[in-house]
């Protein structure tokens, strides 16, 4: 899923300040999943920014709503029966569901509420953590599973680096060691030998640094 | 500031506190009226918004009694009510309503006393900090 | 003899080769980048010249590398793929190249997280070992990474590092093979104060054949004070210092511990020099370089060979 996590109360306090109406705009997808921004969050975030504003003399109207997905124009289609009545919009989606409403609502300024943080899953209840950064051309199938370029402090693709210290990455005792983690998982899977083989430089242009990137499935395109 | 009466909000479980609860009143125990009781199934069941809501709507604290540690009916709903008691208190310090206002407490069904204690420590813990301060704006708004 | 460096010379003629470090300064101070070089003039075949070593800010390697080699000097170049892409790294090797620099260390250098821009983009286009290709690439094909023909290609002599005391230890010498595979030529290592496991792993390394392909010049690096034993032990990622050595510079008073630390270094090159497959070694004594001389004579290095 995509992460996020809520920005600090104060910055979105600027952001709603000079407001008085504000439609405040969940999604149901990957940020419900990591407490960050679905109807229970919406419900905590609008108390607060009514709270805090009470305490300054002033009222704000809040419209909560939660779309099923922010990311896709048929959903963001169903906030036009509340946009009227709202002098803002600030979006509890990743960044994706931030881009819809603006390029649907281009009269109205929005603003995010949380922070996009990255492809991760779960770890635990409460814990999320990076596995992906989207490269564009998946190495997995050579790393046992476990990628060097998200969870390697260095993405060094051909590791471990000499910081790797009893399992644990240089930077901190909190960051497993990946390589440490793939060769354990290639020793497990008897497949030690293919450790050896150099992974050579990537071709970087399928991740970011090619532009920003679009699929076209001409099948399903209309 | 003298008049002051303080609104406070407890979230009881059902299997301790709202039995604690009654159980004050049955040895004729004394607490503070200002305490508005909302029975819960487990203290598990409060999610930070309902704290953030009763504030939001007047009261001046808010408290959650779930079961002692170990003891909760449905296992660990009381370790998570004390870890939503502590998001809201400091989402609270974050916009300057006071994470103070808001506690967790436990107790067993048979702490008739400890119910009454409790309810009199945060009522004047309460007093002391004064009125919730979006009391204004909400009279303000009600009276529009 | 595929460069004109000085170490690939003396590798070739069978002697032990003798590197040395130098940081540049914090500062537009090439007076320093002199002081320190000529320290080491007769004493050393090389001076490494490091690339913002630690994350932190300093001149850079390339332009204290020209200083160096301007004085008469061997520089060894090192660098690091942290700051840099391959475009900026094939550039600066070109330069450097034009200056006479042939030698170079192909490092990915610490992350930033240790130095004073932790705020900073790390690049990481290359690893190390990617590295390594793309320079013997520029080498021995005349190409650059991307395919096409350079114009008088730079002949490097390639270095880079291992450190035999980082986990999995199983897969140090696995590692290293890896980096001969890719085209390495010398290696210098870690700091060695566990004699025992670097021969352990230099066993492991004969073993395979591996110290026929590659040059490897362990790592020295004298320690000042017993403080600065515990603080290696306990704070450096990827050190190894055995408790008795800790004991032994804490057992002498204080103000000749500086001395016991040479006398250790000496001892470990001494012991070292007996090593199947140590090529030579690498002295780093961190911002104490005026006491290389004293280590290389004492420990039987001189004099230098001259070519």
């Amino acid at each position: 899923m995509i992460t996020a996590e809520r920005k600090p109360m104060e910055e979105i306090l600027e952001f709603v300040r000079p407001y008085s109406r504000i439609l405040l705009v969940g999604c149901n997808e990957c940020v419900t999943v990591c407490a960050a921004g679905g109807r229970k969050e919406v419900g905590i975030l609008s108390a607060g920014l009514q709270m805090a504003l009470m305490k300054e003399g002033k009222t704000l109207d809040v419209k909560e709503v939660t779309l099923e997905r922010q990311c896709d124009p048929e959903y963001v289609e169903e906030l036009v029966t509340y946009i009227d009545q709202a002098d803002i919009i600030l979006s509890m989606a990743c960044g994706c569901g931030v881009q819809e409403i603006a390029r649907r609502y281009k009269e109205k300024p929005v603003y995010p509420a949380l922070n996009t943080k990255f492809m991760g899953a779960s770890e635990r209840q409460g814990i999320w953590a990076e596995r992906c950064q989207g490269c564009g051309d998946c190495l997995l199938g050579i790393t046992g599973g476990i990628c060097p370029i998200a969870r390697c402090s260095k993405r060094i693709m051909n590791g471990p680096c000499g910081g790797s210290t009893q399992g644990k990455c240089e930077i901190s005792s909190d960051v497993d060691c990946v390589w440490q983690l793939i060769w354990d998982r290639l020793k497990a899977l008897g497949m030690e030998n293919r450790y050896e083989d150099i992974m050579a430089a990537k071709d970087w242009r399928s991740s970011r640094d090619g532009g920003p990137r679009k699929i076209i499935r001409e099948d399903l395109a209309e | 500031m003298g008049d002051f009466e303080p609104v406070i909000v407890a979230f009881c479980c059902h299997y301790c506190a709202y039995t604690a609860a009654d159980m004050a009143g049955s040895m004729r125990l004394n607490y503070p009226s200002n305490v508005n009781i909302v029975r819960v199934p487990c203290s598990g069941k409060i999610d930070v918004k309902h704290i953030l809501r009763a504030l939001q709507n007047g009261a001046d604290g808010v408290y959650v009694a779930g079961c002692l540690e170990g003891d909760c009916h449905f296992k660990n709903g009381n370790v998570k009510a004390a870890r939503r008691v502590a998001y809201a208190k400091k989402l609270l310090d974050e916009i300057g309503i006071g994470g103070d206002r808001v506690e967790m407490v436990t107790m067993s069904a048979g702490m008739g006393e400890r119910f009454a204690r409790t309810a009199t420590d945060i009522t004047e813990k309460i007093r002391a900090l004064g009125p919730n301060p979006v009391k204004n704006a909400l009279a303000k708004k009600r009276q529009s | 003899m595929k460069t004109e460096s000085n170490i690939e010379k003396i590798l070739a003629s069978g002697q032990l080769v003798v590197t040395s470090e130098c940081g540049p300064p914090r500062g537009a101070v090439p007076e320093k980048v002199k002081e320190k070089a000529e320290m080491l003039r007769g004493y050393v075949d090389g001076i490494n010249v490091t690339d913002n070593q630690t994350a932190m800010v300093r001149m850079s390697s390339l332009a204290a590398c020209i200083i160096i080699k301007q004085m008469g000097l061997d520089p060894i170049l090192q660098m690091v793929t942290r700051d840099r892409n391959r475009l900026a790294m094939q550039s600066d090797i070109i330069g450097a190249y034009a200056h006479g620099i042939n030698t170079m260390l192909c490092l990915s250098g610490d992350h930033p997280h240790f130095g004073d821009h932790p705020m900073a983009a790390n690049v990481y286009d290359l690893d190390s070992i990617q590295f390594i290709q793309m320079v013997k690439k520029m080498r021995d094909e005349g190409k650059f990474q991307g395919g096409e023909d350079i114009d008088t290609p730079p002949k490097m002599f390639i270095g880079a590092a291992a450190n035999p005391f980082a986990d999995p230890f199983e897969l140090r010498v696995a590692r290293l093979a890896k980096k001969i595979k890719a085209g390495v030529d010398f290696i210098q290592t870690q700091c060695v104060y566990n004699l025992d496991k670097f021969e352990t792993w230099m066993k492991g390394v004969c073993d395979r054949g591996l110290h026929e392909k590659v040059a490897i010049l362990p790592g020295i690096t004298p320690m000042k004070t017993a403080g600065m034993a515990r603080y290696m032990k306990n704070k450096v990622p990827g050190m190894d210092v055995p408790d008795e050595l800790v004991k032994r510079m804490a057992g002498v008073p204080k103000e000749k511990q500086a001395e016991e630390g040479i006398k250790i270094s000496i001892e470990a090159i001494e012991r070292l020099k007996e090593v199947e497959g140590v090529r030579g070694f690498h002295i780093m004594a961190i911002e104490w370089e005026q006491k290389v001389p004293e280590i290389v004579e004492k420990a039987g290095l001189l004099p230098r060979p001259q070519f």
